[in-house]
């Protein structure tokens, strides 16, 4: 580990914590923040120290990514903790959370401490893992929460797959409470969901896919919601989407009802007529929407009712995307990418940088409990060094990432990562 | 489409009508090229139209059938385009079960792809088969009033001939249940009915649609006598459309579950069979401007 100080100066901080957006300066040490300066530049700073001139680029915690898909284990060739760290690294996140439907499921403890020990020596970026919240995502038998929580699963999900039984569901939530434990789920229902690949409505009709009307995510949630209330427990909604579900949470949470809500990085990029020429990069789980529900769903992160931003890295191999619409694999990676598609929202988007960075870093830290995500001293040097305005364009070929489904291939973006660190180390860049 | 590319392959068709009544069928204007129809979905009719299109043209055809389970249906698309692409056919005909199937195709091969319908998508050359044989029946499209009735919701005829005819200035309508109507049809430019008498009052065609099989049992409608009760087409219904009214059917026909024989076999209402007759003109005309096509681009 380096033993010598680095110091970042001529920076422009974005601090979540205080939410300060202006000119400062930082130092590290000992892999954590050691100082922090609100002016450009720091006086008397010894020989020993390594000093990195920022130019005026964004200096902000290390993105955390509630929810990252590999194929580890069980899947390797789409993509393995190490390629997932890699692109994390070079998109600027320094700490994701790895979901638990792989083969074998994450389902028990064991698992728990595998994924986390595989992940330790790589040691690029932080890796936390979520547990299954039934035993092998089946939505039928509890998983051992509490041996799970002690091994080190920082929130339970059975991912893509819905608890269908009520009373399953509700034992869930009211189990996870007892070990505070956060349970995430993506409300929708399976029956209305079965087979579509797309949102019900005139364009969906006119491209001729299977499609699902957007009402079948609330139905799920009012359920979810209505269960968060009676036990108390913390709920996460996993990628709300519709402008109907976000009125249902709105209601949930004036009532006090303890739910918080994510949205993915896709859904606030595109909509339902980026599927138009049956590109499948953009055949997703849950389906794009209308533009109405885009705007919604931006305005929601904006207003604070969504306070939270995934990648929903989710890789899938040529094999299983070079096929018609309806066929593909559904999901999209985006860990590598996921910075300069936020910063879309601030630049055209008109959301205040600080706000972006905040559903992306201290956000989701503070609900799975990390001490990232903040620009303070003695917080762990997690951090991401960032010239937003640079152009980019995004070559889906050139990702690290072992599958090269994304949807922003091709596109021109803002935002160059200069340099990633985690722990005081650099991960990405020079 | 543009509504005069429309009327152009029309007009080209019109002329196919003609030498298909000759004696000698045949004209040299593909020969030495080769046409390969790739058929993922079974076809009688399609596939024998295109063929016999194809070599009246004097194309070489040939038909390939992949027999494809669901599980491999998308890898034997690509697979195949891949090892068709390097036989250097010059015109690819597909059809495929999945929407846009022709459209991925397409992106795979270095040759001419005509889609000859995919999933529920579209189905082009049947839209403009059966514009022509309305144009030849009433002399014009121009102000006709067409109800397309039964399963537009899974309809890649459907979807063709809505855009189709309203290109070319026909009033359309759409009928069915309710549960076989696409979400979001009414900002289609058609009326939407549900009840079929409604729907097809003072109408000058009426074109059915084929209710396949397994959406029948109680998954979209109930059965299907009573899929023919409400909206089977029968002489009684068809006495509520304007006088001279024509019916069409793309085939093959469930009679006695969307339309009535009386209906079907009545010449004096019935077009079915001269949409056959022009499926081979039609597909001529197709395939005779993209040979064209190609030839300009090519010099």
């Amino acid at each position: 580990m380096s033993a010598r100080p680095v110091a970042f100066i001529n920076a422009r901080l974005v601090d979540p914590e205080s939410r300060y957006d202006g000119p400062g300066a930082l130092v590290v040490q000992d892999g954590a923040i050691a100082e922090v300066f609100r002016r450009p530049s720091i006086e008397n700073l010894s020989a020993d120290v390594t000093v990195i001139d920022c130019d005026g680029s964004m200096l902000a915690p290390g993105l955390v990514d509630l929810r990252v898909k590999t194929g580890e284990p069980g899947a390797e060739p789409k993509e393995t903790l190490k390629s997932a760290s890699r692109a994390a690294a070079a998109g600027g996140v320094t700490s994701f959370v790895i979901q638990p439907d792989t083969d074998p499921t994450v389902d028990e403890p064991a698992m728990v401490d595998f994924v986390i020990h595989r992940a330790r020596d790589i040691g690029l970026v932080n890796v936390c893992v979520a547990g299954a919240a039934t035993k092998g995502c089946g939505g039928q038998r509890m998983a051992e929460l509490g041996l799970m929580a002690e091994a080190g699963a920082v929130y339970f999900t059975d991912v893509d797959k819905p608890i269908v039984d009520s009373k399953v569901f509700r034992r869930v939530l009211a189990y996870a409470k007892a070990f505070d434990r956060l349970v995430a789920h993506r409300p929708h229902d399976p029956y209305l969901s079965a087979g579509a690949v797309a949102t019900s409505g005139e364009f969906a009709s006119r491209l001729g896919l299977p499609s699902v009307p957007a009402v079948a995510e609330r139905i799920m949630l009012e359920r979810d919601l209505g269960l968060a209330e009676v036990t108390g427990a913390r709920l996460l909604v996993d990628q709300i989407t519709t402008a109907d579900a976000l009125e249902s949470l709105a209601r949930a949470r004036a009532k006090g009802v303890r739910a918080s809500a994510s949205a993915s990085i896709n859904h606030l990029s595109f909509n339902e007529l980026d599927i138009g020429d049956y590109r499948t990069f953009y055949r997703l789980d849950p389906p794009l929407r209308p533009e109405t529900d885009r705007q919604a769903l931006v305005d929601a992160v904006a207003s604070g009712l969504v306070e939270v931003i995934v990648s929903a890295h989710a890789p899938a191999p040529a094999e299983d995307k070079r096929l018609p619409f309806a066929e593909a694999a559904p999901g999209a990676v985006g860990l590598e990418t996921f910075l300069p598609a936020l910063l879309v929202l601030h630049h055209s988007g008109g959301l205040p940088l600080i706000d972006v960075i905040t559903a992306a870093t201290l956000a989701p830290a503070r609900m799975i409990g990390l001490k990232c995500g903040r620009l303070t001293a003695g917080a762990p040097a997690d951090l991401v060094l960032c010239d937003i305005g640079a152009p980019i364009l995004i070559d889906a070929e050139k990702l690290l990432s072992k599958s090269k489904n994304s949807p922003f291939d091709r596109r021109r973006l803002q935002g160059r990562i200069r340099l990633t660190m985690t722990g005081g180390r650099v991960v990405h860049g020079a | 489409m543009e509504r005069s590319d429309a009327l152009a392959l029309l007009d080209l068709a019109d002329a196919f009508v003609g030498l298909n009544l000759q004696h000698e069928k045949k004209i040299g204007l593909l020969s030495g090229q080769t046409l390969v129809n790739l058929f993922f979905e079974a076809s009688t009719r399609t596939q024998s139209s295109f063929e016999l299109a194809g070599k009246r043209l004097g194309a070489d055809a040939i038909n390939m059938s992949p027999r494809t389970s669901s599980m491999t249906k998308g890898e034997t698309l690509i697979d195949t385009a891949v090892t068709l692409n390097a036989m250097k056919p010059d015109l690819l005909v597909v059809r495929h079960g999945a929407s846009g199937g022709a459209a991925l195709l397409s992106q795979k091969v270095s040759c001419a792809v005509v889609n000859a319908g995919d999933g529920s998508h579209e189905h082009p050359t049947q839209a403009l088969l059966d514009a022509l044989t309305l144009r030849r029946s009433f002399g014009h499209i121009e102000g006709l009033t067409v109800a397309i009735c039964g399963d537009v919701a899974h309809s890649r005829v459907a979807r063709s001939n809505i855009a189709l005819l309203q290109i070319l200035g026909a009033q359309v309508r759409l009928v069915g249940p309710p549960t076989l109507l696409p979400a979001g049809a009414d900002m289609w430019g058609a009326d939407v009915f549900t009840d079929m008498k409604k729907g097809i009052a003072g109408v000058d065609v009426v074109m059915m649609l084929r209710l396949q099989l397994e959406r029948m049992d109680g998954a979209f409608v109930p059965s299907t006598r009573e899929y023919f009760r409400y909206w089977g087409l029968d002489p009684e219904k068809l006495a509520l459309a304007a006088p001279g009214v024509k019916v069409m059917h793309p085939g093959p026909m469930n009679r006695g579950v969307e339309i009535d024989s009386v209906v079907a076999d009545d010449p004096a209402v019935s077009l079915i069979q001269d949409q056959v007759e022009m499926g081979v003109a039609v597909r001529m005309a197709v395939l005779a401007s993209l040979a064209a096509r190609q030839s300009g681009s090519a010099r």
